[in-house]
């Protein structure tokens, strides 16, 4: 299996600032908005973003989530490995919030989709939009796009991105695997 | 990687402990899910469930049939007293009739001993048994043991008491193989007439004074006087029972440990529990119900995980 890197860890540093700086532009102190990562692996690119604006940009208190779409997605029963759930920690209302669903690769955009009927369950939202750090954007099956992307990349189905995190991998990084 | 051992929940002897475990931490989930302000998730939309309770139960079909709306499935429900079955249908013909329909998963209690393993090899849905005679009620014992583990961290190594009709009680059955499939030391306690004579050959022990058995327990499970299952006298009468096996807040208070009370109801209030000790601090009843809904909807789904388009 041939693994190319995509992004290093420093291009993801330069992103994730660019990317908190986009929010900021249009959340300012955060005060009505909610940042939801997906779990279990958009909740890395989520914990990130939130430590990068409370410590760097001083916007005190960001509201985060965590979601578990699991059992909202359309593939219950017809995959052949059964789909193991993770937890949902999201201990506040979203009822009239601006929620920023984050996620750190958007494919299908069957995993957002599911995301969308889950949100539901917590309240109705001002509005939603879409966080994440790579946009593979020839793969989509539903009509779903980014509000905000770190990268775009053109990547054929037979080819995996990989995106590796200090927490878990001890590295940040983004690959491109042959499946 | 995650899933059942078994392809229908007939009996707690049936499952393995890695099994259990999978239905907890399932549970664990659809525990927030069911808490949250929309409880509902769309998983099982093309599911149909057929609810066949032969006998009468109000909670467990109450809970079932929440967990399976929860869980977004078609429901269909079944009562013997308004059906067919009054008319001489056997259980195969009225199974299959309903089956007909486009059913995938049965809920059936039924009053025979053995009523589900003899469905699951006959027809071609998922079989739950939610109470077959004096045999198994798995989802009760299920749910009991995920309200011990809330409550004290753990299964393992506890002491847990059951007390009153073991005889008749598919309950203290379920209850017996799951706690002691995760490490529990389990007792009985009742009249003697209560308690089968096989009970020793299941690594259980008896003790026929209640004080005794409260003294030695973390837990004491109280089962309901079955008025219903008894055809002939076993205790001379229940104010006998109640003095002897009936459990107050004075002989808790007299403990020298706060022992935690589970009930699997519905209660005889005064019979074999006081409602001061109903109502306690120490019962967990109430939690029991709710965990119910968790369980069942946690079974339900990992069952129809397995049926494939």
């Amino acid at each position: 299996m041939s693994k190319k890197i995509l992004l290093n860890s420093k291009d993801i540093e330069i992103i994730l600032h660019r990317l908190a700086c986009q929010l900021i532009e249009n959340h300012n102190d955060f005060s009505d908005t909610v940042l939801i990562g997906l779990q279990p692996r958009g909740s890395f690119l989520a914990n990130r973003l939130v430590q990068l604006l409370e410590n760097n940009y001083g916007i005190k208190d960001v509201k985060l989530g965590l979601l578990d779409i699991t059992f909202y997605r359309d593939d219950f029963r017809r995959r052949s490995e059964p789909l193991a759930a993770t937890s949902t920690k999201i201990n506040f209302l979203i009822e009239d919030k601006k929620v920023v669903i984050i996620d750190d690769v958007l494919y299908s955009g069957r995993s957002v989709r599911a995301a969308l009927t889950a949100i539901q369950s917590f309240g109705r939202p001002l509005n939603i939009e879409l966080l994440v750090l790579i946009d593979r954007r020839f793969s989509r099956h539903l009509p779903i796009q980014p509000n905000y992307r770190g990268r775009q990349v053109d990547a054929i189905n037979e080819e995996k991105v990989l995106v590796t995190w200090k927490e878990t991998h001890e590295i940040d990084a983004v690959y491109l695997e042959q499946k | 990687m995650d899933q059942l051992s078994v392809a229908h929940l007939l009996g707690i002897k049936y499952l393995k402990p890695s099994d259990i475990e999978l239905i907890f931490k399932t549970a664990d989930h659809f525990k927030e899910v069911i808490n949250r302000p929309i409880k509902k998730v769309p998983s099982l939309r093309d599911i149909t469930i057929a609810n066949l309770f032969f006998e009468n139960s109000t909670r467990t079909k109450l809970s079932f049939e929440l967990a399976e709306k929860r869980l977004s499935a078609d429901v269909i429900n079944f009562s013997a007293s308004q059906s067919s079955v009054k008319k001489g249908e056997t259980l195969i013909d009225t199974v299959n009739n309903i089956l007909s329909m486009k059913v995938d998963i049965v809920v059936m209690r039924h009053a025979n001993v053995g009523a589900g393993v003899f469905l699951a090899k006959h027809v071609n849905a998922k079989i739950i048994n939610a109470g077959d005679g004096t045999h198994e009620h798995p989802t009760q014992a299920l749910l009991d043991s995920y309200s011990i583990r809330e409550k004290l961290g753990t299964v393992k190594g506890k002491k847990i008491v059951i007390i009153g009709d073991i005889l008749h009680s598919r309950v203290a059955l379920s209850n017996i193989f799951a706690l002691q499939m995760q490490g529990a030391e389990v007792k009985v306690c009742g009249p003697t007439t209560l308690i089968p004579k096989y009970i020793t050959s299941l690594g259980v022990t008896v003790e026929t004074n209640l004080k005794k058995a409260l003294e030695w327990c973390d837990v004491a499970n109280v089962l309901r006087v079955q008025n219903e299952r008894m055809d002939i006298n076993y205790f001379p009468s229940t104010r006998e029972y109640t003095q002897l096996f009936g459990i107050n807040k004075e002989i808790l208070d007299n403990l020298d440990k706060k022992i935690v009370i589970m009930h699997p109801g519905p209660i005889n209030r005064g019979v074999e529990i006081t409602s001061d000790v109903a109502d306690s601090e120490q019962s967990i009843i109430l939690h029991q119900v709710e965990n119910g809904v968790a369980i069942r909807m946690a079974v339900i789904y990992l069952l129809a995980e397995q049926i494939k388009r």
